[in-house]
């Protein structure tokens, strides 16, 4: 048998993919996220995952707090220079391939504390797939912040976390 | 001068030229209390009957910069048997920022204490366990100073800094003038 029978034979059956876009289709369905909440906006992510908009209508939901057994960080509120060693830790004993989202004004820049005590922002501890506006954000807006990470998924969207890294340490 | 209250009036009776000076403002009183008899007076105010505050509310500070002396120590006392709040203060200067603990008095005064410590520097002679409470171990300086750089961060892992925004865009004029 040719090779071409061999593939048209195989497309009547089903249909030729690569390896990597199943895993990313099963991935984007199946994210386990870790909340490192620590102000308000952990509220707003405890209603987006409660029944109301419930994120496990995407496959979300599976709320892990253990770092070792989630891909998807969502830094939720305030962090401090007090809790940055903690979040960097966190942020390292999560396996490849994860994913940051960094929840509200606080963790994307410091919010409105600019002063001696407040990171101005996570991405200068750990890498941000995605931001979040809002104070806090709606769980809407938490929910399409997910989407964008899902996208970042299906579509493979190159990042650039090594070079990162490189920098901060 | 408005009416002053019997609490004051008592504070007067009993300790004549340690209370430095009162004021009475829509209700609230106030006692400065001269730094070496501040428990003395604290003790009066919680043990005495008439007087019965047997809750420390707060305790603060406030850090006046450019005044002597610099720094007042704030207690704040309420009395549930009598229903009436009065605030006692301490002048304390910058060379010898040192008070007596109330811990002794009120158990509740430890972690006040602690925080006043940690954001002032001031220093409570007798404290239990005086160390920071807010900030970790590693920070330098007091941060509610008034003289503490506002722009001043002490990270404690290393952090990646941004280039600065309006530098940026001078760069990318610059570039863009050199392509033209």
């Amino acid at each position: 048998m040719a090779v071409e029978d061999a593939v048209k034979d195989l497309e009547d059956r089903g249909f030729l993919t690569g390896f990597d876009k199943v895993l990313a289709w099963a991935r984007k369905y199946s994210l386990w996220p870790l909340p490192f909440g620590t102000a308000c906006c952990a509220i707003e992510f405890m209603a987006a995952v409660g029944t109301h908009y419930d994120i496990s209508r995407y496959g979300w939901e599976v709320v892990r707090f253990s770092p070792r057994q989630a891909d998807l960080m969502i830094v939720a509120g305030t962090v401090n220079y007090k809790i940055a060693p903690a979040l960097r830790t966190v942020y390292d004993q999560m396996l490849e391939p994860k994913w940051v989202i960094a929840m509200g004004a606080c963790a994307t820049c410091g919010g409105f504390y600019n002063n001696y005590s407040v990171v101005q922002g996570v991405d200068r501890i750990i890498p941000v797939d995605v931001y979040v506006p809002g104070c806090p954000p709606k769980p809407e807006a938490l929910i399409d912040g997910i989407f964008l990470v899902k996208e970042m998924i299906e579509k493979g969207t190159e990042r650039t976390r090594d070079s990162w890294e490189e920098a901060v340490r | 001068m408005a009416v002053e209250s019997a609490v004051i009036e008592k504070l007067k009776e009993e300790f004549g030229t340690v209370i430095v000076e009162t004021h009475r403002f829509r209700g609230d009183d106030t006692a400065v209390v001269s730094r070496e008899k501040v428990i003395d007076v604290l003790t009066f105010l919680k043990q005495d009957t008439d007087m019965a505050f047997e809750f420390l509310m707060d305790v603060t500070a406030v850090d006046y910069l450019g005044q002597e002396p610099r720094f007042e120590v704030v207690y704040h006392l309420y009395s549930f048997a009598r229903n009436r709040r009065v605030r006692i203060k301490t002048k304390v200067p910058e060379e010898d920022a040192v008070v007596d603990t109330a811990s002794s008095v009120w158990k509740g005064a430890d972690w006040f204490e602690r925080e006043i410590y940690d954001m002032y520097g001031i220093r409570f002679a007798g404290h239990p366990d005086l160390r920071r409470i807010l900030l970790y171990d590693e920070f330098e300086g007091h941060p509610l100073r008034k003289d503490y750089p506002l722009d001043l961060r002490q990270p404690t892992v290393p952090t990646r800094e941004f280039p600065d925004p309006e530098k940026q865009v001078r760069r990318d004029i610059d570039e863009w003038r050199v392509r033209k």
